[in-house]
């Protein structure tokens, strides 16, 4: 066994040593844009938001995944991501093609070198996507388009309409004294510190927060009071959402931070599930399909990104999740024709309160001269408080 | 012969633990969410000084010997009958019927216990609630409840062994020197089987202590450590994730070394 | 030994109410099998057989239960060789620091699933390794062997040295003696250890979440990622009932077997 005794030493200081001396791959995307498309490779794996690639798993109705497939010959592969952090983890390991990225996740995808610039004229749906949504700072780096905007929406308040009138501030996500007390459903995820940063843009405009994303120290620290207070009126923490459907329905769950989706979800089968918009401002998302530097099936997902951009499907994810799509023309073609003026599709000003996930970075994002709180800290102080 | 492909898994599986556990001392890049390759303490000094994770890791550790202890007091009345007091021929059956949930499925189980444990409201709901007109809810009741469901087969097992192997010589000299039913158990069989009920014990207390799932499914808002790990590891924090495994294994490792010396090894 | 009526009536007692109270959760997933609804909500809203009659067109749950059995069967072989050969080693040979391998031949078992997994994931994705099969395989393995491990090592010291001792001096080699005489005795304590090997391969979820690739679902992923797509979730009470009866026979057959030859 002495000899066995050395092999196992030698190894495990062999792996010892690796582990010392092996950084990981040095961030920097690749600057070769591909020139065109080639044969689809017969799949594509996807990280997405639930709501975002249906193939009739959900409800045999609503499928955009099973014409893509037999167009294009490649196999959808779909992951759920529940958090932007989630997606960024999965992008990171280099198993998926393409992910489609919230603000506050894109960005960190690109310093890490995880995906890769997109060449746009390979995506001749893109022509008709909203200029406003087009290099962005999120999805975009020195005017190199980074993916292709999938659409955007504003996080809803979902609410009860029989346990009380709807509400009309995010004090009452917030306030002790809130008539939904105890029966309060939070998102789980760092990001919804911005939540809290709205709150106090209401009630402690003292503190001069212009940006959610950007806080100092000290808006910082009120933001995670504000949340510790708020621990005790809240009954559920969510990232899975068919566990906010769930409790919706049952109505241990009055009142919640929400997707359209899942009030559409829950409402089908408990009616007095309603959705509103707080009117202080909410957070929100504009999201870009990217593609992974390290995609294995890079043809097949510039063929999805082509797909889910195109009118038809587009329109049909708008709808289905409930928010305002990219590609104009979409508008046209969902089947209730007031959906884009209902999620407010071209008025800018709507947009005006609504924050998009994006991610905090120390440098402030208001363009204060102040040292703000990276995301990093986020996650520390979101653990913490969950903890 | 014998140990070179077991060396290998060993290397395999040990490898991958010395390098989960030196991977806790680099640093983060803040932006892109990877590794560097600097050295720093930083990670083990916030997983190991925060208040909050102390709390949470005691917080594990409390309901993972709650659930254990749920498992051996009704383990030990249960494996005490079928061994001693059921008919020879029922036994078996008997034992089979009550492992046989550990082929259910564990997320099915889970479900189904939140399904019982759910608290209802406006519209009603739960199994709990329905029959009893109301449940604990979500909390650290289900959840030890759930942990103590899921694992019990797992506890039964070796304490039934344990019992089958007392002599009854021994339990009828007990009786002849009058001692009663409870005297007996404590001073005689109860000691016989510490090593049965530890070994068991391992088995509970670290599928209990490291479990995130159930948590997430029946606890509400509870957390207990695996979920930390989980949380950590997806935003992504590698490192700092690789950090707060280091107190489910010094919390393992000294586990083990105790029910060594209870003579888990010896009967497992 | 005597035991008063009380005692036994009480013991009794508590072993039906412990039997009704396991059956409980699961008697609830056979009724929510019938149930006319897409959520895992109690009480059931109406009666229907839509999941049944239609389960055998879910490609999704027969692609999942044939990478379980698939990575089980694997995974079993793997601890079947390898923990007999540990558990004999360590059974049969003095060395030193013998404790000190018993103690870490537990450590898969010991240690939460979620460690074996990130440790496991770490390490592949350090070294490049695609995850897909043949990842999961090795994380299951490395708790398989525990399990065989554990079964065969309990067995075997419960075997009288005597007989071996017997065999020897009757003239035998050391192969014969194990083939006649210690494999013999042992088999049954590799088959009940091979089929919990089996079993807790087929239901593992953490390792395999953390090791598997993305084209890689196993039965236990299959119904994780199904608690996202309500339309398909129904199938799993289902799929849970099916295998529960398929597994009567089995856990009956490893009990059977772990109760081992019939001392004298």
């Amino acid at each position: 066994m002495k000899r066995a005794r050395k092999v196992f030493t030698l190894s495990a200081v062999a792996l010892l040593t690796l582990a010392a001396c092996g950084g990981d791959d040095e961030g920097g995307s690749s600057s070769d844009l591909p020139k065109e498309l080639g044969e689809g490779e017969g799949a594509v794996n996807l990280v997405a938001w639930a709501g975002y690639v249906e193939d009739g798993s959900t409800d045999p109705a609503v499928d955009w995944v099973t014409s893509f497939e037999e167009e294009t010959g490649c196999e959808v592969n779909v992951k759920i991501g529940n958090t932007s952090d989630e997606m960024v983890e999965l992008m990171q390991s280099g198993e998926y093609d393409a992910v489609s990225a919230s603000g506050d996740a894109t960005l960190r995808l690109i310093a890490g070198g995880d995906v890769a610039p997109v060449n746009t004229d390979l995506i001749p749906n893109y022509a008709d996507v909203f200029d406003d949504l087009k290099n962005k700072p999120w999805n975009s780096v020195d005017g190199v388009a980074y993916g292709v905007p999938h659409g955007r929406g504003a996080n809803v308040l979902a609410y009860n309409s029989e346990a009380g009138p709807a509400p009309t501030s995010i004090k009452d996500m917030f306030d002790p004294a809130s008539p939904w007390a105890g029966q309060i459903s939070v998102y789980d995820s760092p990001i919804y510190i911005a939540d809290a940063a709205i709150y106090l843009m209401a009630t402690q405009p003292e503190l001069g927060i212009t940006d959610p994303y950007a806080l100092d120290a000290d808006q910082f620290a009120a933001a995670i009071e504000a949340l510790k207070t708020q621990e005790s009126i809240v009954g559920q923490y969510w990232s899975l959402y068919t566990d906010q459907q769930a409790s919706l329905e049952s109505g241990s769950i009055t009142l919640g931070t929400s997707w359209q989706v899942i009030v559409n979800l829950a409402s089908a089968n408990a009616p007095a599930i309603m959705a509103t918009k707080a009117e202080d401002g909410a957070t929100g998302w504009s999201d870009t399909w990217m593609i992974s530097s390290k995609a294995k099936h890079p043809n097949c997902a510039y063929k999805w990104l082509n797909h889910i951009i195109s009118p038809q499907a587009n329109a049909g994810v708008a709808e289905w999740f409930g928010e305002a799509p990219s590609n104009s023309k979409s508008c046209d073609l969902t089947a209730d024709p007031n959906h884009c003026s209902t999620y407010h599709a071209g008025e800018t000003e709507y947009w005006e309160n609504v924050y998009y996930w994006t991610t905090p970075t120390e440098k402030c994002l208001d363009g204060r001269d102040a040292k703000c709180i990276p995301y990093t800290e986020w996650v520390n102080a979101w653990n913490e408080l969950r903890a | 012969m014998v140990s070179g492909p077991v060396l290998w898994l060993v290397v395999v599986y040990l490898g991958s633990l010395a390098l989960l556990i030196t991977s806790a001392f680099f640093r983060l890049d803040d932006f892109t969410g990877k590794s560097t390759s600097e050295w720093t303490l930083a990670n083990l000094d916030e997983a190991f000084t925060t208040g909050a994770y102390r709390t949470l890791v005691v917080r594990s550790v409390l309901i993972a010997a709650a659930a254990t202890a749920t498992c051996i007091a009704v383990a030990l009345p249960v494996a005490f009958y079928i061994s001693r007091l059921a008919r020879p021929w029922a036994k078996r059956g008997l034992v089979v019927a009550l492992t046989i949930p550990l082929w259910a499925g564990y997320l099915v189980k889970a479900y189904a216990l939140r399904a019982i444990f759910e608290p209802g409201g406006a519209n009603g709901g739960g199994f709990l609630n329905s029959v009893f007109g109301g449940s604990p809810g979500f909390g650290y009741t289900a959840t030890i409840v759930t942990l103590a469901y899921l694992w019990f087969p797992y506890m039964l097992l070796p304490v039934y062994t344990g019992f089958e192997r007392l002599p009854d010589s021994l339990l009828d000299a007990s009786g002849d020197l009058g001692a009663g039913t409870l005297r007996t158990f404590r001073s005689v069989i109860f000691p016989l089987l510490i090593p049965s009920i530890a070994a068991g014990s391992i088995f509970t207390f670290s599928l209990s202590l490291g479990d995130y799932i159930t948590v997430k499914v029946v606890g509400g808002t509870t957390q207990m450590i695996g979920n930390i790990i989980e949380r950590t590891l997806l935003a992504p924090n590698q490192p700092l994730a690789a950090a707060f495994t280091l107190w489910p294994i010094s919390i393992m490792v000294v586990y083990l070394v105790v029910m060594s010396r209870l003579g888990a090894f010896k009967n497992l | 030994m005597q035991l008063s009526r009380t005692s036994r009536w009480s013991l009794r007692t508590i072993t039906y109410l412990t039997i009704g109270l396991v059956y409980l959760p699961l008697a609830i997933v056979l009724v929510l099998s019938f149930n006319d609804s897409n959520a895992l909500v109690w009480p059931p809203r109406g009666f229907t057989t839509h999941w049944w009659s239609t389960l055998a067109d879910v490609e999704s749950a027969r692609e999942a239960l044939a990478t379980s059995a698939r990575i089980g069967l694997v995974a079993m072989l793997i601890a079947v060789v390898l923990g007999s050969l540990l558990a004999f080693g360590l059974q049969r040979f003095e060395f030193f620091g013998k404790n000190a391998v018993s103690f870490l031949a537990v450590l898969p078992i010991a240690l939460p699933g979620i460690v074996t997994g990130v440790a496991l994931r770490n390490t592949f994705v350090r070294f490049g390794w695609d995850l897909g099969y043949l990842s999961v395989v090795v994380g299951h393995a490395t708790f398989c062997i525990v399990v065989v491990y554990n079964n065969v090592v309990a067995r075997l010291r419960r075997m009288s040295p005597n007989l071996r001792e017997a065999s020897a001096d009757l003239g035998a080699q050391p192969w014969q003696t194990f083939r006649y005489v210690t494999w013999p005795l042992m088999r049954s304590a590799v088959a009940a250890g091979a089929i919990l090997a089996f079993a807790l391969s087929f239901d593992e979820v953490v390792v395999t979440t953390f090791t598997a690739g993305a084209g890689v679902s196993t039965l236990p992923q299959w119904i994780l990622n199904n608690f996202s797509r309500p339309n398909v979730l129904p199938y799993v009470t289902v799929v849970a009932t099916i295998v529960m009866i398929i597994s009567l026979p089995i856990a009956w057959l490893a009990q059977r077997l772990s109760d081992g030859p019939r001392e004298r």
